[in-house]
């Protein structure tokens, strides 16, 4: 057996785990990342193995954990900082968004800041307005800040070790319900490109263009649809910024039709770039308008029929490429 | 405090206590889902404190919150509605455990993240005083949400304006997994309050009489305009920090060494031996308590859901 199938926090885990190993400037930061393991067991054992001076727990202090970050990444360490739910990155947002990612350019390009944010995103746990955000359209936002979004285990250990590795601040988004996915994933060292996305499955018919969570459920629809003699084609994004704009261009080049699914708020949301990106610079190709499937607008809800009706289901997905193609 | 008022504080930890115990069992049956926190050892704060202060005066809670709403005078019938997402709830089954507001009783909310509420209890005495209502406001958090940036703001600002407020830290001893000993270099939270200013006080959390006490003498304060104190609730949670918690982070013997000092059992004791209660009547009130608790589950069980369309309208107000 070539891979083995291990999950997404696994995957996760054997990053960090990798990095620290060859890499003595790596560190994690975060609350309850030591003997807890982290709320999503992701960073479990890692303690055991590297001891508390590098697997740190704090404080409730999400400010002065990224700004702990930002301070020993400018002196030449890698931290890995745990945020523990995407919401929270809110009450950090001054250290990433005005210091982490403008530093270097403010400083002349003479400071890196090679910082790693994890945090859980997403909806589907029940955990109501404060415990469910999808943000990342607003970090995509920021001019210096890298923002990566892995859908697969593969993705997940690939983009950590390399966003790890990378000179540049970056936001990693990991949805909750992906955490116990499984999937295949080398024992030998490899690494994903971050900027680079990726054809999940090949179709003629139809684009389906998602990062994260949405890929998994664009892949789901894809089979269904495949019963019914429609060939979508799955883009991964992966990484948000920077983005892949050739694959996606490519994608829709040949299928001629495009979907655009993502879990935050449908306004103002990173689908719409995606949109603009396509009739900016293949309007051409389309034999039909570009859809796209975004979130409600609307805070998460606690009331699980609700809190469905709030993202993108494979459903929803189904639907709209059916009536796309009638 | 006559004996009637002791009975009610008795019958309010007993219900807290009953409505964290059934919760719990519908969580496990499916019926209450995502995640939350409960309250079960540390009853005797929310009560005792909210025993200090008159209906109009104002709370806000945190994500351990069920005591707090129940001591302020929450419908248990609501507070179970909201928890299994249902339309009658405190907040329409949008909020959940972890959101439950009650403005009517003066319970400005709860909060999921940790820390956030203690501006908004500053902001709620700022308005206090500007209206000139003689009202006070009791703000709940933990001792995890004292190391929050956002502590530390709210508290100097409330300091140097002198507002209404009373910072009721309740000092479980653990922030998630993370204990008070590791999370700050002072002994006391109540220590804090130097820097800023204001009175300190340390509080047996686990008596009741004695969080009434403290919180009346610093709710008086308050009223007359002498500002806030900074109150610590010394206590502990029985249970784990929220349903996910595996329990890796304390040991047994410090959970059992707590559940001897079970505030609940602390204050039978002083009913039947200080207060000579016949024990007739604890178990009367005991299955009151019970039976209001039952009624809750029946009535949220019977209760609707809201639709999407009802939800899209209450995002903005019209
Ligand atoms: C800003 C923020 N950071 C982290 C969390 C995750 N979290 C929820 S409760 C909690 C512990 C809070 O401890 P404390 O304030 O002492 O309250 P307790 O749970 O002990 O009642 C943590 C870390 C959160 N909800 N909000």
């Amino acid at each position: 057996m070539p891979n083995r199938i291990i999950t997404y926090a696994e995957a996760l885990r054997e990053a960090m785990r990798e990095e620290m190993r060859n890499d003595a400037s790596v560190f994690l930061i975060g609350e309850d990342i030591g003997i807890y393991g982290g709320a999503f067991g992701v960073t479990q054992g890692l303690i055991e193995e590297f001891g508390p001076e590098r697997v740190i727990d704090t404080p409730i202090s999400e400010v002065a954990i990224v700004g702990a970050a930002v301070g020993a990444s400018l002196i030449g360490m890698r931290p890995v900082a745990e945020i523990m739910f995407f919401d929270f990155m809110t009450i950090c947002s001054d250290q990433l968004v005005n210091q982490a990612a403008k530093i270097r350019f403010m400083f002349g390009g003479k400071a890196r800041v090679p910082i790693v944010v994890r945090s859980p995103a997403g909806s589907g746990t029940g955990a109501a307005g404060h415990h469910s955000g999808s943000l990342e359209s607003w970090f995509a936002h920021v001019p210096g800040l890298k923002v990566v979004a892995p859908a697969t285990p593969y993705d997940a250990k690939g983009l950590l070790k390399s966003s790890i590795r990378d000179d540049n601040p970056v936001v990693f988004v990991e949805h909750k319900l992906l955490y116990r996915t499984k999937g295949p994933v080398p024992e030998e060292e490899y690494l994903v490109p971050i900027g680079k996305a990726e054809i999940k499955r090949e179709g003629k018919d139809v684009s389906l263009i998602a990062y994260s969570i949405m890929t998994m459920r664009s892949l789901e629809a894809a089979e269904i649809l495949a019963k019914e003699g429609i060939e979508a084609e799955v883009v991964d994004i992966r990484s948000l910024r920077p983005l892949d704009e050739e694959t996606i261009l490519q994608s829709v080049k040949k299928t001629n039709r495009a979907v655009v699914i993502y879990e935050p708020p449908r306004f103002g949301g990173f689908g719409a770039e995606v949109v603009s990106l396509i009739t900016e610079k293949a309007f051409d190709y389309l034999d039909a308008p570009v859809e796209r499937l975004g979130g409600e607008e609307m805070p998460p809800p606690y009331n699980p029929h609700l809190e469905r009706e709030l993202v993108p289901q494979v459903e929803d997905i189904v639907e709209t490429v059916k009536r796309m193609l009638e | 405090m006559d004996l009637q008022q002791k009975l009610k504080l008795y019958y309010q930890m007993l219900l807290i206590r009953d409505f964290e115990e059934t919760a719990e069992e519908l969580y496990m049956a499916g019926k209450v889902w995502g995640t939350f926190h409960l309250y079960v050892g540390e009853e005797a704060v929310a009560v005792g404190a909210c025993a200090a202060l008159q209906p109009e005066d104002y709370i806000t809670s945190t994500h351990r919150g069920h005591g707090h709403c129940i001591a302020k005078g929450a419908d248990v019938k609501k507070m179970m509605a909201e928890l299994m997402g249902k339309k009658t709830g405190y907040c329409l089954g949008l909020g959940g455990s972890m959101h439950i507001a009650d403005l009517e009783k003066g319970n400005l909310g709860a909060t999921g993240i940790v820390g956030s509420a203690i501006p908004i209890a500053v902001g709620a005495a700022l308005g206090c005083k500007l209206q000139k209502n003689g009202r006070v406001v009791l703000c709940f958090f933990g001792d995890g949400a004292a190391n929050t940036g956002a502590f530390h703001e709210a508290v100097n600002m409330a300091a140097i304006f002198k507002l209404p407020v009373v910072f009721m830290c309740e000092n479980n001893m653990y922030a998630m997994s993370f204990s008070v000993k590791k999370a700050f270099a002072i002994a006391d939270i109540a220590e804090r309050a130097q820097g800023y200013g204001i009175p300190g006080v340390v509080a047996n959390g686990n008596d009741v009489l004695e969080v009434y006490e403290i919180t009346k003498e610093a709710v008086e304060r308050a009223r007359k305009g002498e500002g806030p104190t900074l109150i610590e609730a010394k206590t502990y949670r029985f249970k784990g920090h929220s349903k996910s918690d595996k329990n890796v982070y304390r040991s047994k013997e410090e959970i059992k060494e707590w559940m001897r000092r079970d505030p609940i059992l602390l204050f039978e004791k002083h009913l039947l031996e200080e207060e000579k209660v016949d024990p007739q009547k604890l178990q009367e009130i005991k299955q009151k308590a019970e039976k209001e608790i039952e009624e809750a589950v029946a009535f949220a069980e019977a209760s609707e859901e809201l639709s999407i369309e009802e939800a899209r309208r209450l995002v903005y107000a019209e």
